[in-house]
């Protein structure tokens, strides 16, 4: 292991990470809702779910980068390490992952986790695992970039 | 009310996102990269959310209800089964390979719809697959 200090960004990382957590605690406080992405849009194709709290939040989520943008004027880093069938088959790949999985980064990863649960922990162990030897199998085959 | 709430939390959710780096699938593969050249940010976003919401969590539910809303909906699931192995499993290897979970996918996708568009829509198309066999294959509760 080889830390890469040129990429390294702690304290927006930390500060990014609290915000998320903010966000999360304030949706639960007025709501009562787990802040879980995967949930909250999947649950647009449920017919007896409510939507309009679904869309709002996830419209909020289309904007607050925006806001970012508009208001510094420099471009959000955002590289692609991927792209054919390889980059659409992975979205195929989140979709259905975290349908049958209950949830993704934010669901399990800040939300589950912050309530202990046990399903959660399971989750984040095993998708970072996946995700991980995904990425050791990809930088070593030559595949993407 | 509720959706006023829910835009609220939607716009710090990505403005939080943004802050921490996570619009950007070469960084966090650099997280996932644990083997060669390692960018450990990604942990700091973790426990940046982690610790606050865990902390704030307790204190909110010592109320007996949501501010706006009658009750708190949690999961009510307590057991490790299979579509939750095999779910994260899946979405774990889509991870690896895009860099991009469904949060991010939402944030990159007004900033560059060229490039987030079709892969939102496919994200979303796996999701509603995803549901549909969740309940015939595995008879599971839905939520």
């Amino acid at each position: 292991m080889i830390i890469n200090w040129d990429s390294f960004t702690p304290l927006a990382s930390l500060g990014g990470g609290i915000l998320i957590g903010i966000a999360a605690l304030f949706l639960m406080m007025t709501t009562g809702r787990v802040m879980g992405v995967s949930g909250i849009l999947s649950g647009l194709f449920s017919a007896g779910e409510p939507k309009l709290w679904r869309l709002a939040f996830l419209g909020g989520t289309l904007l607050g980068p925006l806001l970012i943008y508009t208001i510094t004027g420099t471009p959000i880093a955002s590289e692609m390490v991927s792209d054919g069938w390889l980059f659409y088959g992975a979205a195929f790949l989140v979709g259905i992952g975290t349908a049958l999985g209950s949830g993704c980064t934010s669901g399990h990863g800040i939300c589950g986790l912050a309530r202990f649960s046990g399903r959660s922990l399971v989750a984040v162990i095993t998708f970072m695992t996946m995700a991980v030897i995904t990425v050791y199998v990809i930088r070593h085959s030559g595949l993407g970039g | 009310m509720q959706i006023i709430m829910a835009l609220i939390s939607g716009v710090v959710f990505g403005v939080g996102l943004t802050i921490a780096g996570m619009l950007d699938p070469s960084k966090i593969s650099g997280f996932l990269n644990i083997f060669g050249l390692w960018d450990p940010s990604l942990a700091f976003v973790m426990a940046g959310g982690v610790a606050i919401n865990a902390a704030g969590h307790r204190l909110i539910m010592k109320q007996s209800a949501p501010l706006f809303a009658l009750r708190f909906s949690l999961p009510s699931l307590t057991s490790i089964d299979r579509p939750l192995l095999l779910g994260s499993a899946i979405f774990g290897i889509g991870w690896g390979v895009s860099g991009l979970c469904p949060g991010p996918v939402l944030g990159n996708l007004l900033l560059i719809p060229e490039k987030m568009g079709l892969f939102a829509a496919i994200v979303c198309g796996g999701l509603w697959v995803g549901r549909a066999l969740k309940q015939r294959l595995f008879q599971s509760r839905v939520d």
